[in-house]
């Protein structure tokens, strides 16, 4: 008896929802997209029970690699409680029954959009983003038929006019997030639509990176230790986002902050992104200017034009 | 069309010799070895523990390769095997009824290679290396019967690997690090190895670079 | 003090609550039967087993249900089921001649060999409420015409017009190369005819049409007529290895339509017709003929055309049909996204900021350039 026949006697769903031929597949793709780190991996996607768009490759990723003693956190805009975060964490609740965690540190797979945790990652955690459009030549070239021809060949200056215009016009490189980085000297590679602000994390990451697109059918990866270059110009170097402020819960300076208003005047303050981050650290005692009273860290909507960067 | 492993059981139940048995708990075996695997891939030089699942395979095919075989090949899959284990129905028998793989002759049409007698395989070159568009269509050479502490050691650094790091394994041809050299010089095409022990298994993805150290 | 969002959770489980209430709607309407849904709205069962790729009334009709009648979210209840089932295998090519015709149409022939067949369609009749509609159903049957069964077969047109050699030959069957499956492997470009068809098969009805209607528009324009159309039921048999045998797994009712167009003939080929084919699930006429057109432009370099339109463009159409995947990627901007937005938010009030300071630089320079005019002056 074939696997998934095996599952359908048992009258439920196979361990972490895919079927073993479908975890075959995936696991294949994994171990090439590590052989071959930042080039976009084809695999058969499958058709999952969210919507394209919203998690699927990371899920079936996930998946492929979950097992009964991992524990998983899923993050979204780097927080646990986003509603696809909740929703993703569920699925996995009730397909494999494996413990999850808030904990960045407890985990041992991170399924993550658009961040990664403040906390720097060990060798033995796997992060896995979901990613939108793994190609990061799709906007200056959408057919995949020519921006494979551009990766075969290691065709990249359609990327560097691009981001030379952006110079030439606006002074500075004019992308924050999905800011394109090569892998290991070879393939340039989309980090999902991470701001900016996360690239550095990438570069010798001590952990495992898998990156999931299941609408787009891609899987890629970076191995732990890769080099990973954020694409820049000597006279124009990369440069991360900046805040004026730390964080108004916590008071962490040099972390990504996510800027809430606060009233219609104007008010507005600016936390943590790593919702777990942040609570770790109020845990042990760090307040920020707005845990200890409300005005304090607030700035009004005058001075709003200098509150960012 | 692929049969179902149904209609493999039934035929291959007829046969003389009892068919060893596959994974005892196939989802969660499976997974163990994958997640072994993987990170062997991910950090080229470590040696993973791979668990057998009380893999009793027929030789000259062992419970780690088994192991490996069960866990990433299927029907989507074509297999090259070496002399050896080609010339053993009882192993044919084993990856069909368990895999369902298609077992080929050509080793440029093979997925994964399965290499018994390392000391005595074909020359890298001879697999699929993969094209420069779609360099993941290459084959993936599993070597059996490695032990970790004879040969000399070569010095790898890459991907994966923090500063550098040392890889003993052995039996491979006198040839071998040579050709693992020049696999590496063509990336990204190129072959990946798994090398399975014991109980362990180590693997060299084809982008990391290797330094022959003097023995 | 403020308080970080929390509640996602909770949120939710009320929200799929409250979806759950207002599907139902008023309790003192019964609630619709799966029966009535796939008996007395079939063409949106017949759209949902073919988008949603599984071919299953009862599913359907409960999918409906389900989705309150959004049939894209139908369809993809559909496929997300369909990806869970076992695959023994893939059955015969169905054969469409010794289809159990139902309806048959040819716009190319006043007669032919098994005639004209209307059956049952909305052509010719007036798009007029029927107000009868709107009261109670008595349950009395409409009454219909019975006829004998037909004796003679009924050979489709595009064989007919194939004795005369005015008609491209069917592409022949080679056992060697398989079908592809663009379910087990990803679609890579260039497609050949078999995945093209495969995708359009599962494509949206709107886009097809929509594009359809693009070439008849003049945007590679590929001058068809409608070969024939023919609606019924197909026997469905797979090959059992262990019998050596087919067997007959039951029936579907499909729909297939062929278009006729001409071909003015190259070096390589003589001037004959070609056409564009479409198969689709259940009575679906207005996909049918969408989905065949499509085919039809997408061949061009086949036959040697130029390529000067969007129906034309083989990337673009099948990367663009699947509205589950079309509509997952357009609905997922609804998901968070405040870490994407505040970098943005930045670079946009810097950029702004620039803006201003270049003005106001270029304004200071303008005033001291007139003022040293004037003062020369």
């Amino acid at each position: 008896m074939n696997d998934t026949a095996q599952i359908y006697d048992q009258g439920e769903y196979n361990f972490a929802y895919l079927d073993e031929q479908t975890k075959r597949m995936i696991r294949r793709a994994i171990l090439k997209g590590i052989a071959i780190p930042g080039y976009q991996v084809p695999f058969a996607s499958r058709e999952m029970p969210m919507p394209y768009g919203w998690g699927t490759g990371g899920v079936q990723v996930t998946a492929a690699i979950l097992g009964q003693d991992d524990c998983l956190k899923m993050i979204d805009q780097g927080s646990d409680d986003t509603t696809n975060a909740v929703s993703l964490r569920g699925f996995f609740e009730k397909t494999a029954g494996i413990r999850t965690t808030y904990e960045t540190s407890e985990a041992t797979v991170i399924q993550t959009r658009h961040r990664i945790p403040e906390k720097p990652l060990t060798e033995d955690q796997v992060l896995v983003f979901q990613v939108p459009i793994p190609e990061p030549l799709r906007f200056l070239e959408p057919r995949e038929t020519e921006t494979r021809k551009m990766h075969a060949l290691e065709d990249y200056g359609l990327m560097h006019v691009k981001l030379y215009e952006d110079i030439a016009k606006n002074g500075h490189i004019a992308t924050t997030y999905a800011y394109p980085v090569k892998v290991n000297d070879r393939y340039v590679m989309d980090p999902s639509p991470t701001p900016k602000f996360d690239n550095p994390k990438i570069d010798r990451m001590a952990a495992l990176q898998l990156y999931g697109a299941g609408r787009e059918k891609r899987i890629y990866a970076i191995p732990p230790y890769t080099k990973v270059k954020s694409l820049d110009f000597e006279d124009y170097p990369f440069e991360v986002q900046t805040f004026d402020k730390p964080c108004g819960l916590c008071g962490a300076e040099n972390v990504y902050l996510d800027e809430v208003i606060l009233d219609d005047k104007g008010g507005r303050m600016f936390v943590c992104s790593d919702s777990d981050h942040c609570e770790e650290r109020r845990a042990d005692g760090h307040l920020g200017p707005m845990a200890a009273s409300p005005e304090a860290g607030q700035f009004g909507g005058q001075n709003a034009q200098e509150t960012a960067r | 069309m692929t049969p179902t492993n149904t209609s493999l059981a039934e035929t291959t139940q007829t046969g003389a010799a009892p068919l060893a048995a596959g994974f005892a708990d196939p989802v969660h075996d499976a997974q163990g070895c994958f997640r072994a695997v993987m990170n062997a891939m991910a950090r080229p030089a470590t040696r993973q523990l791979i668990p057998a699942g009380g893999l009793k395979p027929p030789a000259p095919l062992t419970p780690v390769a088994a192991a490996i075989a069960l866990t990433l090949i299927d029907y989507d899959t074509p297999v090259w095997l070496d002399k050896p284990l080609m010339s053993s129905e009882a192993v044919k028998q084993f990856l069909r009824f368990h895999t369902g793989a298609p077992i080929v002759s050509e080793p440029v049409e093979a997925a994964f290679a399965l290499v018994s007698a390392p000391e005595s395989m074909i020359p890298l070159a001879s697999f699929n290396q993969g094209s420069l568009e779609y360099p993941d269509r290459s084959t993936t050479v599993i070597l059996l019967g490695q032990t970790f502490s004879a040969g000399p050691a070569v010095m790898l650094e890459g991907p994966g690997i923090k500063d550098t790091a040392l890889l003993t394994t052995g039996p491979v041809p006198p040839v071998f690090w040579d050709q693992v050299i020049a696999n590496n010089r063509q990336f990204p095409r190129g072959i990946d190895l798994i090398f399975a022990g014991a109980s362990e298994a180590a693997a060299l993805p084809r982008s990391t670079r290797i330094t022959p150290q003097e023995a | 003090m403020y308080v970080a969002v929390k509640g996602g959770e909770k949120a939710i489980r009320n929200a799929h609550k409250l979806t759950a209430k207002r599907r139902r709607g008023d309790t003192s309407v019964p609630a619709l039967t799966l029966d009535q849904i796939a008996e007395q709205l079939s063409h949106s069962v017949a759209r949902v087993m073919g988008e949603g790729s599984l071919y299953d009334e009862g599913l359907a009709a409960l999918a409906i249900k389900q989705a309150r009648g959004d049939l894209i979210e139908a369809a993809f209840l559909m496929r997300a089921y369909r990806t869970t089932l076992p695959r023994f295998g893939y059955s015969l090519a169905v054969d469409t001649g010794a289809m159990l015709v139902e309806r048959r149409v040819s716009a190319t022939y006043k007669d032919l060999p098994g005639g004209q067949v209307l059956g049952p369609t909305f052509d010719y009749s007036h798009r007029l409420l029927d107000f009868a509609l709107a009261a109670e159903d008595d349950g009395t049957e409409p009454e219909v015409e019975t006829a004998e069964p037909r004796e003679t077969a009924m050979p489709r047109v595009t064989d007919l017009l194939g004795d005369e050699g005015l008609m491209e030959p069917d592409p022949v069957t080679d056992e060697d190369t398989p079908v592809g499956d663009l379910t087990r492997e990803p679609l890579s470009f260039p497609a050949d005819r078999d995945l093209r068809l495969q995708n359009l098969a599962r494509g949206d009805e709107g886009f097809l049409l929509a594009l359809a209607y693009s070439t008849q528009r003049g945007y590679g324009r590929t001058h068809p007529f409608a070969g024939e159309i023919r609606y019924g039921e197909v026997e469905v048999e797979f090959f059992a290895e262990e019998l050596g045998f087919a067997v007959t797994l039951g029936t579907i009712k499909v729909t297939e339509c062929q278009m006729v167009n001409q071909f003015k003939g190259s070096a390589k080929a003589a001037p004959t017709f070609t056409r564009g084919y479409g198969l689709v699930f259940g009575q679906v006429e207005r996909k049918a003929m969408s989905m065949a057109m499509v085919d039809r432009s997408l061949r061009w370099q086949e036959l040697g055309e130029e390529q000067t339109a969007p129906a034309q463009d083989v990337e673009f159409v099948l990367s663009h049909s699947d509205n589950i995947q079309a509509t997952g990627f357009v609905e997922h901007l609804k998901l968070p996204h405040y870490v994407d937005f505040q970098a943005e938010l930045g670079l946009v009030r810097q950029m702004r900021a620039e803006w201003f300071e270049k003005r106001r630089q270029e304004e200071e320079e303008t005033e001291a350039g007139s003022a040293a005019q004037e003062a020369a002056e």
